[in-house]
């Protein structure tokens, strides 16, 4: 691509000037293949094929003929590495280096590599263009569509498409108030878990007294099993960069943070340069756009603590600080870092803000339900045929969620529950399934939006054994300040850990349920007062499940291994020896050909590895 | 990244610089000055405290609450085994302890050659992948217990 001379912006027109100029040194028949340099497809070997365009287009002097562009996620994951040919959007799915001269000499003559395109897995045909694939037909792609428009490392990627038009219309078209109002009209809900109106939030943040105010941007995406807010700070960061300069200027801000999980090197790199180009271009820092507004970001990045995802335990650790919440009987927006009124949004929220300015409210608020506008991300996980990250208008059903764009439970499973909202969510049996997503909706069953983490489970999941993961997690990020969380999810680990390995009581699920009744009224922070949600859930939908650990010590999944055991069935083992070698402690022993394999008890470990591995159903898990 | 030098302090010194000596940033700090030692080496925390002027029994705080810091020092190699809600319904256990049998050495643990370290984490926003496992930088999706020892050979 191009690059234009940077030079500091002044005004609006500028701006409008240098966006024409972009445009106008682009082609947009021209094709443009399109690769996802997103974590999940750089995993999966997309460096490689990224490596073998540059060279296949340098070798055949293309440049001319096809541009390239790296991306963030497309959200597909289950399919990458994925590439895209712009402008028709042919999508082509699991593209290795070896492929990559036939795609090049097939884009140039306009023609379509067969094999490498999506088959439906219902009707067994191929399927061309990416918007036909059923994984993207339900979705409402408002922010993430983006992402494959957008190089996240060329800011001109990003103003050819618009970008800060509406940055500048607030500038110097709107008051402070008016944007304010705009935001609370379009109903905009906080997408970092709680829901609380945006709007609002500004608003109070603005009217509170103090000398600074500052305004964070949260990007700790603590939830262990969702990656929403790594995908929209790699992918298109200058849409966040916007969206807290929009916030700025309505609370009255002249500094920003941007607080990323250090286990995002990419979205701390892709931050990073973001924030330097707008510098370069006058579109952060003094004077932004000649209209006499300040603001400058910074980027701080955690250091691996849940907690720190917590309004207030986040502020201590950009202080410098450890990152231990405080009890909040003065909010944040009053005083919140260095004492000052501070707004903290979420990722999503934040880039959800120029879309509402720039469409308007009534925009807006048209997609979504009553109480809930807008769409949501999900990163759909687990127990699903098509992983990846989803952007759904509010009001969508679970069903829809997890058959039409999930395209169900990989190997004929039976589903059994879906879990949503993080470790402070709950799981939400197959009976609710019809359920419309929205914060209340999901509030009303025990679980909670959270911020958009969608672990799919199927029958081979232990709910006692996922209640014991979400407390044990919950147990080790324990700050340790109060009493009943730092002692109570002690406890309650201790208990789950006694029932899934055989030394459950009569009474413990009713001091489950007592203790996480005192967690819930008298932790300090969110952290302790939700953490009950995943076994109060489990217990309410899957009691039966509990049950049977405790009275007849049997892990109905065959998960908890102190509860099950191994057995080969001599009748249909042909002694094919796969398990032996999928045995890590060599407790298997091949008989030889057409004679059926031994498994050792005293050796056996119970890690289920052969299990897997036997297709015919030869291993015998009781 | 891993370095065998002794720590010498004006590397900690340019790394303050670059923050300006910014006591704000002492997570930030911190990170920079592991990823040179790859470890926190007493020296540095103290250096650290001195010229932040802040007292070393808050560099110490910082150092030992957040998961990302080390005090010891590390293996050559930084296995990440993900242990997030997506990887641990995919078998991310069995993986870990796949490792750890094979290593003989639990989470937090260096063997006792320092060829390797084995850490865990929560999730690093690939798990569509799961379950993965990380060595150095290099992420190893749909991992598999019979895969394991194959994929430690193949790091010298
Ligand atoms: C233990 C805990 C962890 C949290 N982690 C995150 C997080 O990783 N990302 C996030 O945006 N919000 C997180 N939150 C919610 C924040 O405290 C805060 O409500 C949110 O960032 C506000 O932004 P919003 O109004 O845009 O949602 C967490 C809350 C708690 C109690
Ligand atoms: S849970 Fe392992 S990468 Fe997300």
């Amino acid at each position: 691509m191009a690059k234009t001379k940077t030079k500091r912006l002044s005004s609006p027109q500028e701006l409008e000037a240098l966006r024409e100029l972009i445009v106008k040194g682009r082609d947009p028949n021209q094709s443009c293949i399109v690769i996802c340099g997103g974590t999940g497809c750089l995993a999966l070997g997309a460096q490689e094929v990224i490596n073998a365009f540059k060279q296949e287009i340098e070798k055949g002097s293309l440049k001319n003929k096809l541009a390239l562009r790296v991306t963030g996620c497309p959200g597909f994951c289950e399919r990458g590495p994925l590439v895209v040919i712009k402008p028709k959007n042919i999508l082509y799915q699991q593209v290795k280096s070896e492929d990559i001269s036939e795609i090049v000499s097939a884009t140039v003559k306009g023609n379509i590599v067969d094999r490498l395109l999506y088959t439906d897995p219902d009707t067994g045909q191929k399927i061309t263009y990416e918007h036909e694939v059923p994984f993207y037909k339900k979705q409402k792609r408002l922010l993430l569509g983006d992402n494959s428009n957008i190089d996240p490392t060329i800011i001109e990627d990003y103003l050819a498409l618009g970008g800060y038009a509406t940055l500048s219309k607030v500038l110097f078209k709107m008051s402070p108030d008016k944007v304010i109002d705009e935001v609370k009209k379009a109903g905009l809900r906080g997408r970092g878990g709680g829901g609380f109106p945006t709007g609002v939030k500004w608003e109070s943040c603005r009217q509170a007294q103090g000398d600074t105010r500052y305004v964070i941007c949260n990007c700790d995406e603590g939830d262990p099993g969702a990656f929403m807010d790594r995908s929209l700070m790699e992918g298109n960061p200058h849409s966040v960069l916007e969206g807290m300069l929009i916030g700025a200027y309505a609370i009255g801000s002249h500094q920003g943070y941007i607080y990323v999980r250090n286990e995002y090197p990419l979205a701390v790199r892709n931050a990073g340069i973001a924030i330097k180009q707008a510098g370069e271009l006058g579109l952060l820092g003094k004077n932004i756009l000649g209209s006499g507004f300040d603001f400058s970001v910074k980027i701080s990045r955690g250091g691996g603590a849940f907690v720190c995802g917590e309004s207030t335990a986040l502020m201590a650790s950009l202080e410098g600080k450890v990152g231990e919440p405080r009890a909040k009987y003065v909010h944040t927006v009053e005083k919140g870092l260095w004492e000052q009124p501070t707004n903290l949004n979420n990722v999503e929220t934040w880039a959800n803000v120029p879309l509402i300015i720039k469409n308007g409210a009534d925009w807006y608020a048209k997609v979504g339900t009553e109480g809930s506008k807008g769409t949501k991300i999900f990163s759909l996980v687990g127990k699903i045929n098509n992983t990846g990250l989803v952007e759904v208008p509010m009001g969508i059903t679970l069903r829809e969620i997890i058959y039409d764009v999930g395209g169900g439970i990989p190997d004929n499973k039976k589903f059994k529950a879906v879990q949503t909202g993080g470790p402070s969510g709950g799981c939400i049996p197959e009976s609710s399934l019809d359920l419309p997503v929205d914060f209340d909706q999901l509030t009303d069953v025990g679980s909670m939006m959270g911020s958009g983490g969608m672990i799919v489970m199927d029958e081979n999941s232990c709910m006692v054994d996922i209640a014991k993961y979400f407390i044990n997690f919950l147990e080790g990020e324990s700050c340790g300040k109060c009493v009943p969380c730092r002692e109570g999810l002690k406890r309650m680990s201790q208990i789950l850990t006694d029932i899934t390995e055989g030394r459950g009581k009569e009474g413990d699920i009713e001091l489950l349920e007592r203790l996480s009744a005192t967690l819930a009224d008298s932790s300090l922070c969110a952290l302790g007062s939700t953490a009950p949600n995943p076994v109060l859930t489990t217990i309410r939908y899957f009691r039966d499940e509990y049950e049977a650990h405790i009275k007849d010590k049997r892990c109905p999944a065959g998960v908890c291994r102190e509860l099950v055991t191994y057995l080969i069935d001599e009748e249909n083992c042909p002694g094919c020896g796969l398990c032996v070698k999928a045995c890590p402690v060599e407790a298997i022993t091949d008989m030889g050909k057409k004679k059926p394999v031994v498994l050792d008890q005293e050796k056996c470990i119970k890690c289920g590895a052969c299990y897997d591995v036997c297709k015919l159903g030869a291993i015998i898990r009781k | 990244m891993p370095t065998k030098s002794k720590p010498a302090k004006p590397k900690v010194k340019a790394i303050l610089d670059s923050y300006q000596g910014d006591p704000s940033m002492l997570v930030s700090i911190l990170q920079d000055v592991q990823a040179e030692y790859n470890y926190l080496p007493k020296e540095t925390l103290t250096q650290v405290s001195q010229d932040l002027d802040i007292p070393l029994t808050r560099v110490y705080s910082v150092a030992t609450f957040f998961k990302a810091f080390s005090l010891k020092p590390r293996g050559r190699h930084i296995i990440n085994v993900c242990l997030g809600t997506a990887c641990h319904v995919r078998g991310a256990v069995r993986i870990r302890d796949e490792i750890e049998r094979e290593l003989d050495i639990k989470p937090g643990e260096t063997t006792e050659d320092f060829k390797f370290t084995l850490e865990t984490v929560n999730c690093v926003g690939a798990c569509a992948l799961g379950p993965i496992v990380i060595i150095d930088s290099k992420y190893s999706g749909q991992m598999k217990p019979d895969k394991v020892k194959t994929l430690l050979e193949s790091y010298d």
